[in-house]
């Protein structure tokens, strides 16, 4: 019988500050039998469980793109006992990854629709990991307009600055960078808080098209009457959530909103589905 | 059906040729009162004892339990690599447990054993367990496990179920299981099918009759979640709720754990152990965020669990089988049976 508690072997293979406050890494993962690699294959917006033996293990959103081959990634923001430890590792240690695990973003959904990306602060993995999918070259065509909008507290907050800069330049991709402030006076994106930037800069929705928001709870709060006002319904505003979790494949029972575990019926719910749901979240 | 008859004199004898192949649990007195153990070679089950302080679930599911290890020592070769622990998985049998304990079983596989995932550590040693179950002459007063959707002489979940006839039991053979556990212990004085299942019939509607508790259940499935959770009695249903835990951790259908990682000299183990609902820690984020955090969302959670989000979910009733165990236990006198009772009435207003 299969064992969904067995994590697969991995190596660290990099370890990159993310973020200027360094409260942020992004870990790149190597599997050690190449076969494993084939066993995860993933969608944009699930996660895994990264597993630390004798630590414990932690649910974290997968930020590498199913695109991009030979690795996996993840964002780990230091705040626990899991994360601390794996902030302490270092190139070369080894430890287990579990997944992939939950449900994604619905790209068949998204297939010939516009998509916005809406993010803010540090959840911008799977966002990352949604875009990277989205402008391969293979999957382009599959989709309309992308307009990503983000923003973070300062420059230095920004995840993957040199990705963003880069899609910036690019003519397939409407960029909307924002920080909350900064004294820098070569400063080019925008600046002010994200449901601002979502109000002035994010299409008008018609019925084809989705945006998938990821942020902290203060953000949704204020982006959602900003989509709203905007035209898009309930079902058109993708959301993914956060609970704590321990097995990640919906036995141990914490994650629950409601009927639904945020593991394995989530993490990606649509606001009309999470508006009929206990907010336990 | 196969009916077999046991006479009481032999069912000592039978047990202890059945445990060269089984390993025998049954219950017993100990000092907690009595409990359902794996039996030492020369201990027999207490057939005639009330019912279990904890249910049976932790024969397959115990309250701790090694899933994983590793070693850390560096000059392993497989160092930090997590591996399964071997498991005794040899047949085990399971005497005297109650039906309603044994439809227990049947509601935490669903949990354990879905279309998604299988726990190999639950369902391996399901899959190693025969369940000999003992209808229940007496009911005590706090069981209302008929109208939870089993009863005293149920046999969903069972193997066997057994009839105690005073000087013999009564045996109904239900399962292959039961088929191969009842050859083991050379139980082979075959019954009248027809004249056995009277008796159990008859048997079954006494004790029916003597269960005057009874939970309302027939109006959840059409309750919306929202309005049970936003109705304004969970303050009233929390206010003397010490969120002790003792309803989760005796009910035979809560299924809740937590995994954790412990290290010994060079070497991990990751184990996993009941964990409840109604500790803050259950759901409490790293980030100090618990969407869960005040004792009245914890006792609605677990209510709303049982009585709602189950029902809804599978469709299969409520996850509760009237065993009685939590109101018996309650340090507050909390029952599940009121909570049942005031959500099925429940009207928005």
């Amino acid at each position: 019988m299969e064992n969904p508690y067995v994590p697969y072997p991995v190596r660290i293979d990099d370890i990159e500050v993310a973020t200027e406050d360094k409260s942020l890494k992004t870990f790149t993962f190597v599997f050690q039998n190449p076969a494993d690699e084939e066993k995860f294959a993933y969608k944009a917006g699930q996660f895994a469980e990264l597993s630390i033996p004798g630590v414990g293990e932690i649910p974290i959103g997968i930020a590498s793109s199913p695109v991009e081959k030979g690795f996996v990634k993840f964002t780990v923001f230091r705040t626990g006992m899991v994360t601390s430890h794996l902030h302490n590792m270092k190139k070369g240690d080894i430890m287990g990854i579990r997944g992939p695990l939950g449900n994604w973003y619905p790209w068949e959904k998204l297939e010939n629709k516009n998509v916005v990306i809406i993010g803010g602060g540090f959840a911008f993995t799977t966002l990352r990991s949604s875009i990277v999918y989205m402008l391969d070259p293979a999957n382009r065509s599959r989709f309309k307009n992308i307009d990503v909008i983000y923003g973070a507290r300062s420059p230095g907050m920004l995840l993957y600055r040199e990705k963003l800069f880069d899609w910036e330049k690019r003519d397939d991709i409407n960029m909307h960078i924002t920080v909350d402030s900064t004294d820098d006076p070569d400063w080019k994106y925008h600046t002010g808080f994200v449901p601002q930037i979502v109000e002035k800069n994010a299409p008008v929705a018609d019925e084809d098209t989705y945006a998938i928001v990821c942020g902290p709870p203060i953000m949704i709060k204020f982006t959602q009457p900003a989509l709203t006002q905007l035209g898009y319904q309930d079902h058109q505003v993708i959301m993914s959530l956060e609970n704590k979790m321990k097995c990640g494949i919906g036995m141990c029972g914490r994650c629950n909103i409601g009927k639904e575990l945020v593991c394995k019926d989530g993490p990606v719910f649509t606001l009309e589905q999470i508006n009929q749901t206990p907010k336990e979240y | 059906m196969n009916f077999i008859t046991i006479d009481k004199k032999d069912w000592a004898g039978g047990i202890d040729k059945s445990r060269k192949t089984y390993r025998v649990f049954g219950p017993v007195q100990d000092e907690n009162g009595c409990q359902l153990k794996p039996l030492a070679p020369d201990v027999y089950p207490l057939m005639d004892a009330g019912v279990t302080v904890m249910s049976p679930k932790s024969v397959l599911f115990p309250q701790t339990e090694k899933m994983l290890t590793a070693t850390l020592d560096e000059s392993s070769e497989d160092h930090h690599i997590m591996k399964p622990v071997e498991k005794d998985n040899t047949p085990r049998v399971v005497l005297g447990i109650r039906p309603y304990d044994a439809r227990a079983i049947q509601m935490v596989k669903l949990n354990f054993d879905n279309p998604d995932y299988q726990d190999p550590y639950w369902c391996e040693a399901y899959d190693a367990t025969t369940f000999v179950g003992l209808g229940i002459n007496r009911p005590d007063s706090c069981d209302f496990s008929t109208s939870a959707g089993t009863g005293p002489f149920s046999e969903e979940g069972l193997d066997v179920l057994m009839a105690d006839l005073d000087d013999r039991y009564l045996a109904k053979i239900l399962t292959e299981k039961g088929e191969t556990w009842a050859e083991a212990c050379g139980f082979d004085t075959s019954a009248d099918a027809a004249e056995s299942q009277a008796l159990f019939d008859i048997l079954r509607k006494e004790a029916e009759k003597n269960i005057t508790a009874s939970v309302d259940t027939d109006r959840l499935s059409e309750k919306s979640i929202l309005d049970l959770y936003e109705a304004p009695f969970w303050d009233d249903v929390a206010f003397s709720c010490i969120n002790c835990g003792t309803c989760t951790f005796v009910c035979p259908t809560c299924w809740c754990f937590d995994i954790q990682d412990e290290t010994k000299h060079k070497t991990a183990t990751r184990f996993r152990n009941w964990d409840t609902c109604m500790s803050p820690l259950f759901t409490h984020h790293a980030s100090g965020h618990n969407p869960r955090g005040s004792k009245v969302q914890r006792v609605r959670q677990r209510f709303m669990h049982k009585l709602k989000y189950f029902v809804d979910k599978y469709d299969q009733g409520i996850m509760c089988v009237g065993c009685g165990r939590c109101v018996a236990s309650c340090p507050v006198n909390i029952d599940i049976r009121e909570v049942c009772k005031t959500m099925n009435n429940y009207e928005k207003e």
